[in-house]
């Protein structure tokens, strides 16, 4: 589904990585690894059509993303470093407005089962910012659950979870790719999952 | 169009329970306002003529306050990196935020305006034509303030650069917004000078969403 050709990523006077190829399936996943800085949310930021390429080229479905623009990312959810989530917003503001910026919409009912699912239930209506790290990761993961979208694109999805919440995280990847999905991580732990690929940059 | 409506409703949700940012751009205009007839005593012919400058300025000023602000917490928090992922063309959803931006900065000026113009003896006429004006003239420095914002995002000093880049394109709105009061006041038509305004607003409807969210996409790589 997606597949890169020669790609070539330059920051400043340094060249993270050059001729890099690769490709992910439906019902596959790739997990990007590497050292601090060699790249990783670089490579992620260009899959995402956030940042171009030096070099090389991305296709989706064998067409070239730049040329999709906005048909390629109805089928893309993208997680960064900064989750999108509004510190003076309560979970279920920041879930619905984020569903809305998707092009989707989002019964409330839906939305408060998919915050109760992340152990976020009694916690809906208050400000994000009273929420403790983890769990404003775990609104970003509600998310990820109510978005309907083939391709993941997460940066570090892991970070600040607690066991609870990796394993959750593991089993919607799973469902995910188990359903025809494909999803594209960086980690620094090793993931046990099924169907995965390494790439090493 | 959806979730352009989304943008805005969640922006005037922010300003809502970020009410200071609103409320010192409306009580920095209200100061400002109303220490010139104090500084100056009571001398209502020559109030009457400076006041239409004196309220333009003020309201230019007032605008400038929270431009810095305007994308920089979204750009902090990852939401403009969302927006330009959106299925939705990232442009209507800019369009969506300078309209917030209108609704919580330009908009209480306007409708304060014609209190504060009480102060300088201004008469029914030229209090009309200075919501008029305001209302023609506020979008429009929304609109090019917006543009300026998204060039300095993310730059050090950017708020002294975002002054000296924007304050210069304001001035056309500034002589065109308060010459309208003036001619009212000196007995003239004002007509002129509000299809002027209303022919800048037109254009900069139409091209600034566009040039703020080019910048924005630069600022984003």
């Amino acid at each position: 589904m997606l597949s890169a050709t020669g790609l070539t990523c330059v920051r400043g006077e340094r060249r993270l990585f050059s001729g890099l190829d690769l490709a992910v399936g439906a019902g596959e996943w790739l997990h990007v690894q590497g050292e601090n800085g060699a790249g990783k949310t670089s490579l992620l930021r260009i899959l995402a059509g956030l940042a171009p390429a030096a070099e090389g080229e991305i296709r989706w479905h064998a067409e070239p993303i730049g040329a999709l623009a906005e048909e390629y990312r109805r089928h893309l959810l993208f997680l960064g470093h900064h989750g999108a989530v509004k510190e003076e917003l309560t979970p279920l503001e920041n879930l619905t407005f984020s569903a809305r910026l998707d092009g989707a919409s989002l019964a409330e009912a839906e939305a408060l089962q998919a915050l109760a699912r992340f152990g976020l239930r009694g916690r809906e209506d208050l400000p994000v910012r009273f929420l403790s790290a983890g769990q404003k990761r775990r609104v970003l993961l509600a998310r990820l659950a109510v978005r309907k979208a083939q391709l993941w694109i997460l940066d570090e999805p892991f970070t600040a979870l607690d066991v609870k919440a990796v394993d959750m995280l593991s089993r919607l990847i799973i469902d995910h790719v188990g359903s025809g999905g494909s999803a594209i991580l960086t980690s620094h732990q090793s993931i046990p999952l099924p169907h995965g690929r390494a790439l090493r940059l | 169009m959806n979730a352009a409506i989304a943008v805005i409703r969640r922006d005037l949700l922010l300003a809502m329970r970020r009410k200071s940012e609103v409320m010192t751009a409306l009580f920095f205009f209200i100061i400002v306002v109303s220490l010139f007839p104090l500084g100056i005593g009571p001398e209502p012919v020559l109030l009457k003529k400076i006041a239409p400058g004196i309220l333009w300025v003020a309201a230019l000023l007032a605008t400038m306050l929270g431009l810095a602000r305007l994308f920089a917490p979204d750009h902090a928090d990852g939401t403009l990196e969302q927006m330009a992922l959106s299925p939705t063309p990232m442009g209507v959803l800019i369009a969506g935020k300078i309209a917030a931006h209108w609704i919580t900065t330009g908009l209480p000026l306007v409708l304060l305006a014609p209190v504060l113009g009480i102060q300088f003896d201004l008469d029914g006429a030229a209090l009309g034509i200075l919501v008029v004006a305001l209302l023609l003239g506020t979008p429009l420095l929304s609109l090019i303030g917006a543009i300026g914002a998204a060039l300095t995002l993310g730059l050090r000093g950017g708020g002294v650069l975002l002054s000296l880049l924007v304050l210069p394109l304001y001035v056309p709105t500034l002589i065109f917004g308060a010459g309208a009061v003036e001619m009212v006041v000196s007995g003239m038509s004002a007509a002129g000078h509000l299809s002027l305004l209303a022919a800048m607003l037109a254009l900069a409807l139409f091209f600034a969403p566009w040039a703020t969210t080019a910048a924005l996409r630069i600022a984003l790589e």
